[in-house]
């Protein structure tokens, strides 16, 4: 592997704020996308002549279109209320990724070049010529934060460093300097249909293998249907669950609770990926061009119920965006929204996440478990940053919280919460999110997991926690890759529906 | 009318029309930026009616802020709500007769000022101590918090060591309103106390103190997380999709 060694921090007993380390990361960054990635998403295919006037333009441009970029480079006092929040500040001492002065390394700019302040007595408040060095500096610090908007939870005034992270890799890719692993990804999306490359023949051949395994396993032919026209359910899941371990139990347990309940679905291999990248790198277009798959999808098959899977980004992009941009919801009304509108059934939400679907059928009493199959487990659940901070499930605030731990509850006997400080609104990221799961960040993924691994480690001492559930396809693949270099086992840590996969009484199964 | 006279009253002028024309330009960019996505930080108030509630907390207790670090909140908290109550008392230089709050807000605010030094040199000191403020801590947020500090002393020290001639100052402050330039005593604490205050209102628009107005327009606290509900879309995406 190409990385450079480091050293996994050693779980404290107690969290602790560290000192700051001045350029601790700032040797960090993740390998640039060459020009065929870029340009395949309409950006420069390497930096521009002039590039230093166009990304000041491109700010300017931002400024004036999005509201929570402008509030938040003005509204910052320099109080720290956010300073000791960050996981990538726990975890690595880089001052640079306190969110604060994060934000600062756009902001310093923003002053020097669109303040009275900045423009005529840069010293006193800090401003900055936009120099290739503060590129470079934007370019490893913007890849060191995850988007996770913890740091917005405690500031006074709700600014959000995901926003400045993604209007700042927004700038970058406009001058053609791109991350390669996000874009690459986004342009997998756009040729093939999802995240992780696969033509609709392997996706249908992995599909068919599932069902096989299933058979075997349960006597039960529990089918994982591929763009089925006229199913009732269309599911959007991370293309992850197709491919990778633990996820595939979990689309296993999505299978099992449609069987159970008898309501039919389907998947799309046009739209074979909940995962929108686009979100990533702050792109409306790119995140727009994604979600309008799924439209297109539903208008394609005819389905009366779109579900979205196991995927925590995937599910913020969902629940909030899908409405906006691919008229994917209600309240409506104009001809591009009432079209799909008009299909989708509105007794249910749209879109649905897979766990709202399965705990509204618990309390329904159409699903029943074995409990005890699940015994060898003592469960602990990992709030991902984007169901918690930035989704809901539910009809009441906060049901993203209880419905996943209701599930669990409900198929399984022994489950324990890790601190308070570190699970719900307050949860640390997997370290791994916001673009950041690839191998030439490994450093970083590792090191902002400590505060996570920190409270699991409380919990794995306290009660024996031997599982950590999660609805997330990146903590999934997270945690696998990072909970040895802790010392856990990486098989630890699986889905909400790999337990429901393991509990759920199928009906005419095969006798023990 | 001397020139002491004329001069601050041209200052206050002056620094007003900055104060309320540069507000008035912030937040009309604020309200004019559109905001093109939801992004309430959940959980949110999930009608747009639980949204001032939610404000009001942040406010009225700094409620974030009490969550994120009970030092900061302390002094952050006690200097702004000095600050009010201060403020309050202040507001019998421009109304005659005054309010009744005001008049009996008068032995409250006299001591509300040394809560809100106290509370400034709490937040001053964390600049120093604390190595991750230290580090975030430019000249303008020290001159700022001495900006303030200044200001309160003074008018700590009027109160209650040097007196200075407050009917007059009340004669000169009603005069300005009513466009009459009226003696200005020249006391040289008061002339400090006043020269710094304008010099506060006429930063006002061009700083920090711009997270006064700010919260509001703050997207992760003003929205609403009702998405599926109710179709939400900004003015320069809606042409995308025709």
């Amino acid at each position: 592997m190409a990385t450079a060694s480091f050293e996994t921090p050693r779980l404290k007993e107690y969290p602790v704020i560290p000192l700051v380390k001045a350029g601790a990361t700032s040797h960090l960054k993740p390998f640039v996308a060459n020009e065929t990635i870029q340009k395949n998403l309409g950006f420069p295919g390497e930096l521009v002549e002039g590039w230093q006037e166009k990304a000041i333009a491109k700010m300017g441009e931002l400024l004036g279109k999005y509201r929570s970029l402008q509030v938040y480079m003005d509204a910052c006092v320099h109080c720290g209320a956010c300073s000791d929040k960050c996981h990538y500040f726990l975890g690595t001492q880089d001052p640079k990724n306190m969110p604060v002065a994060r934000q600062d390394l756009l902001r310093k700019v923003y002053r020097r070049y669109f303040t009275f302040a900045g423009k005529y007595f840069p010293w006193l408040v800090g401003a900055a010529d936009l120099t290739r060095e503060v590129l470079d500096e934007w370019y490893s610090y913007y890849h060191q934060c995850s988007e996770c908007r913890r740091c917005s939870v405690f500031c006074p005034y709700g600014i959000d460093t995901a926003e400045v992270t993604m209007a700042a890799r927004e700038i970058m890719d406009s001058v053609g300097m791109g991350m390669k692993y996000s874009n690459e990804i986004i342009g997998k999306v756009h040729r093939i249909g999802n995240n992780l490359g696969i033509p609709e023949p392997a996706l249908e051949d992995t599909l068919l293998g599932l069902e096989e395994d299933v058979k075997d396993d349960t006597g039960v032919d529990v089918k994982f249907p591929l763009n089925v026209k006229g199913a009732e359910v269309l599911l959007v899941t991370p293309s992850a669950d197709f491919f990778s371990e633990p996820h595939v139990d979990s689309l296993i347990g999505y299978a099992k609770v449609f069987h159970a309940a008898g309501i039919s679905w389907t998947l799309s291999s046009y739209a074979s990926e909940a995962a929108n990248f686009g979100l990533f790198i702050g792109s409306y277009e790119q995140m727009r061009k994604v979600a309008l798959r799924i439209r297109e999808a539903a208008l394609e098959l005819g389905v009366k119920r779109i579900v979205v899977g196991e995927c925590g980004h995937a599910w913020r992009v969902a629940y909030n965006f899908w409405n906006t941009l691919a008229g994917i919801g209600a309240g409506a009304n104009d001809p591009f929204a009432i079209q799909l509108q008009q299909q989708l059934d509105q007794r249910y939400k749209q879109p649905m996440h897979i766990c709202e679907f399965t705990h509204d059928l618990i309390q329904r009493g159409v699903l029943q478990f074995d409990k005890e199959k699940n015994d060898d487990r003592i469960i602990t659940f990992h709030d991902s940053c984007n169901v918690a901070r930035a989704s809901r499930m539910g009809d009441e605030a906060g049901g993203q919280f209880t419905i996943p731990r209701d599930i669990i509850k409900a198929v399984a006997n022994n489950f324990h919460d890790m601190a308070p400080e570190t699970i719900c609104d307050s949860t640390f990221c997997c370290g791994g999110g916001g673009g950041l799961l690839t191998d030439d960040l490994l450093e970083i993924r590792v090191k902002g997991a400590l505060p996570r691994m920190e409270a699991l480690n409380q919990v794995v001492q306290e009660h024996q926690v031997n599982f950590m559930a999660c609805i997330c396809a990146i903590c999934k693949a997270q945690f696998t890759k990072v909970l040895p270099q802790y010392g856990f086992d990486m098989g630890m840590v699986g889905g909400v529906h790999q337990l429901v996969s393991k509990a759920i009484r199928l009906g005419n199964k095969s006798p023990d | 009318m001397s020139a002491l006279s004329l001069f601050y009253a041209a200052l206050f002028y002056f620094a007003t029309a900055v104060l309320v024309i540069g507000l008035g330009i912030k937040i009309r960019q604020y309200s004019r930026v559109p905001a093109p996505l939801k992004i309430a930080l959940t959980p949110a108030p999930i009608t747009p009616a639980g949204v001032p509630w939610r404000l009001a907390r942040e406010v009225v207790f700094f409620e974030s802020l009490f969550r994120a670090s009970k030092w900061t909140w302390l002094f952050g908290w006690m200097f702004h709500a000095a600050l009010v109550a201060v403020l309050l008392r202040h507001l019998r230089y421009f109304q005659e007769p005054v309010w009744s709050v005001v008049s009996l807000s008068q032995s409250l605010g006299a001591y509300a000022g040394f809560a809100m030094v106290v509370g400034l040199a709490g937040l001053w000191a964390r600049r120093f101590i604390v190595d991750r403020v230290r580090y975030i801590s430019t000249p303008s947020d020290h001159l700022m918090l001495a900006l303030l500090i200044a200001i309160g002393l003074s008018g700590l020290t009027m109160r209650f060591v040097l007196h200075t001639d407050i009917i007059a100052v009340k004669v000169f402050m009603l005069g300005l309103m009513r466009l009459s330039v009226q003696p200005l005593p020249a006391d040289p604490l008061l002339l400090l106390h006043l020269s710094l205050v304008a010099l506060l209102m006429i930063i006002f628009p061009i700083s920090k103190l711009l997270h006064a107005p700010g919260l509001f327009f703050s997207p992760t606290r003003n929205m609403s997380d009702n998405p599926r509900e109710s179709r939400h879309i900004a003015s320069w995406a809606a042409p995308l999709e025709k």
